[in-house]
């Protein structure tokens, strides 16, 4: 089959793959570039396990075409601690037990993220509506839902 | 959270002071950074990729598969049926000596349940496979099937499982789990009201966000490494080596990350037939399940039925009490000939009562195995009895906390199964709720002690 290339930043580093036409995003990050913090578990859109931000906006690696992704910016779970230091919401998600099998955490620290970026400063009803395109079947959604909360608490005290 | 050094305090030897200190979980680190490896978080060389041929019918004979298209279609490395399973029949728990095997590794002559595995794929991409699946032509004899147990144990119903030749498993006290104490039907006789209700439960899914599978990669020293998400490390390990007819010492499990398992993941169903793969090929190979193939193959907490038949006296003592559990195995035992049976010892519920007849029947049908999730062969038994015993102290006029308090079991009283009871705290659980709960009741109860009698 004929391979198409793709080239995109990925948590700041320029990356560059021959794909085969139609790879989802989801597989040419971790079967190619090999960064596996998205997850695949449902390959159809519906459990937010894979969850990405392309250009500052949240969208699900499992839908998303690699080769609709030239030129694009992406970041993961992967580049979120800079220099070994942990970002807010993953401190947050350690300190408030947001984490019981793991599996949905890389793709809720996505969502999250995206939310702050936009909504410094979000009130519960704001973190319930992001993160309602992330399930977590451990059902440890309020433990999730108060860790966004400290998140953006702490930020905004750091800004302040 | 409050929490009540006071309960109990004679009884323990530490000063409880881990109780109630939040302390980091090891594994959360690697969560939030997204470094946890996950058994699919792997990618080797080469590596194939398994999809499955399965059944389109509940019931069926096999008269006939044919594979070649199959082996002809590009990417397609090897194709694997029943003839190549070294030990193909097989069940999980034989190791406890719960036996006889029953379920096929891949189908032999028949299939039992709509989704059962017949042939399996083994391709270059997981695109490959699954084109070259749909190659492959199976021809079916359609039998008649039967999906409700009342139905399953009428004579004359299709004998869904030959290995059985019965359509329940056959305990070594007969049809069922049995518990006899005291004079259950001089209890009802002697009962200010009898009630006798039915409850039943249809199966329930785990979904857990990662699906079932494993990637099993060939070491250069003989050996196959499985990189699982099993929750049943060694049942795995065992079972494969039987099926496999390999010495364990060839075979490396590497698991212990689970995406969520809620007891889904006990089953031994892909380990084994993915490291033939890899043997008969020489080369890595990843069988995950579909996320359709999660919710309709994977086995769901089994459906259950529960008849309870209870005599009770208008001061709230349940003087006697008839349970007759079903479990729905679907087409193979697999853990559910237990699940059965931890009913029949957990019936009648935390209740001290005299008289109590228990029978508990593991039923096959033409449905998806059943087998474990959380608290299986108890939960539903404990929905059904505490439903029982709102409706009991309904038909008396009673307060229903308090007419659990009369029957609430303590320290020295005999079980049904006769056992002692010891470490009961029933009752302290229950004054607790009632303060949480806001929900009052009288003094004498607030007042009773799990193992101080005299209330």
């Amino acid at each position: 089959m004929a391979k198409v290339p793709v080239q995109f930043t990925l948590n700041g580093a320029e990356k560059a793959e021959f794909i085969d036409s139609g790879t989802t995003l989801l597989h040419a990050l971790r079967d190619k570039i090999g960064d596996t913090s998205p997850k695949g578990g449902c390959h159809q859109g519906t459990c937010g396990a894979c969850s990405v931000i392309i250009d500052g906006e949240l969208r699900l690696s499992c839908l998303t075409l690699a080769e609709t992704c030239n030129g694009a910016t992406i970041a993961t779970t992967t580049g979120l601690a800079e220099g070994g230091v942990l970002h807010p919401l993953q401190c947050a998600f350690l300190d408030a037990f947001a984490t019981q099998c793991g599996f949905c955490t890389p793709g809720m620290i996505m969502a999250a993220k995206v939310l702050l970026d936009q909504t410094p400063n979000p009130s519960r009803e704001d973190v319930v509506e992001a993160l309602s395109g992330n399930i977590c079947r451990c059902t440890g959604y309020e433990p999730i839902i108060q860790a966004v909360l400290s998140a953006a608490r702490s930020n905004s005290q750091n800004a302040a | 959270m409050e929490l009540r050094k006071s309960y109990f305090a004679d009884q323990r030897k530490d000063d409880l002071h881990e109780i109630g200190q939040p302390r980091p979980r090891s594994d959360s680190p690697g969560h939030v950074t997204g470094k946890t490896a996950y058994f699919a978080d792997r990618n080797f060389p080469g590596m194939l990729h398994l999809k499955m041929v399965r059944s389109p019918h509940h019931h069926a004979r096999i008269r006939s598969i044919d594979t070649s298209e199959a082996e002809k279609h590009p990417g397609v490395v090897k194709v694997l049926t029943a003839k190549d399973v070294p030990h193909n029949v097989y069940t999980i728990l034989i190791l406890i000596q719960i036996g006889p095997e029953d379920e096929t590794v891949l189908a032999d002559g028949k299939v039992r349940w709509k989704g059962e595995a017949v042939v399996a794929v083994l391709a270059e991409t997981e695109r490959a496979a699954q084109e070259a699946a749909a190659r492959v032509k199976v021809d079916y004899e359609v039998l008649p099937a039967v999906f409700d147990m009342d139905e399953a144990l009428k004579p004359g119903a299709p004998i869904v499982n030959e290995y059985h030749g019965r359509n329940y498993y056959l305990y070594d006290s007969g049809e069922c789990r049995k518990v006899r104490f005291g004079d259950v039907e001089a209890g009802f006789t002697g009962a200010d009201h009898v009630l006798e209700q039915t409850y039943q439960s249809s199966p329930i899914e785990h979904a857990p966000t990662e699906t079932t599978g494993c990637i099993v990669a060939p070491e250069g020293n003989g050996r196959f490494t499985c990189y699982t998400n099993t929750q049943a490390m060694f049942f795995t390990l065992d079972n494969a080596s039987i099926i496999l007819q390999m010495p364990g010492n060839k075979l490396h499990f590497v698991g212990g990350t689970v995406g969520g398992g809620f007891g889904g993941k006990v089953d031994v169903i892909v380990e084994p037939i993915a490291i033939l793969g890899a043997k008969t090929t020489g080369r890595p190979v990843c069988f995950i399940y579909s996320r359709e193939e999660e919710m309709q193959i994977s086995s769901p907490r089994a459906a259950e039925k529960v008849v309870i038949k209870d005599g009770v006296m208008n001061d709230g003592r349940i003087v006697a009490r008839k349970v007759t559990g079903y479990t729905d195995a679907g087409a193979y035992s697999r853990h559910s000939p237990y699940g059965a049976q931890k009913g029949a010892g957990h019936y009648p519920g935390p209740y001290t009562i005299p008289n109590v007849w228990i029978d508990t029947y593991c039923v096959y049908t033409n449905r998806t195995p059943s087998s474990a999730m959380r608290g299986f062969g108890v939960t539903i038994g404990d929905f059904a009895l505490e439903v029982q015993m709102d409706k009991l102290a309904r038909l008396i006029g009673m307060d229903p906390l308090e007419f659990r308090f009369i029957n609430a079991y303590r320290d020295g009283d005999i079980k049904a199964h006769r056992q002692p009871t010891e470490g009961a705290a029933l009752i302290e659980c229950m004054q607790e709720a009632s303060r949480a709960a806001n929900w009052p009741v009288a003094e004498k109860f607030m007042a009773m002690s799990s193992y101080a009698k005299g209330v």
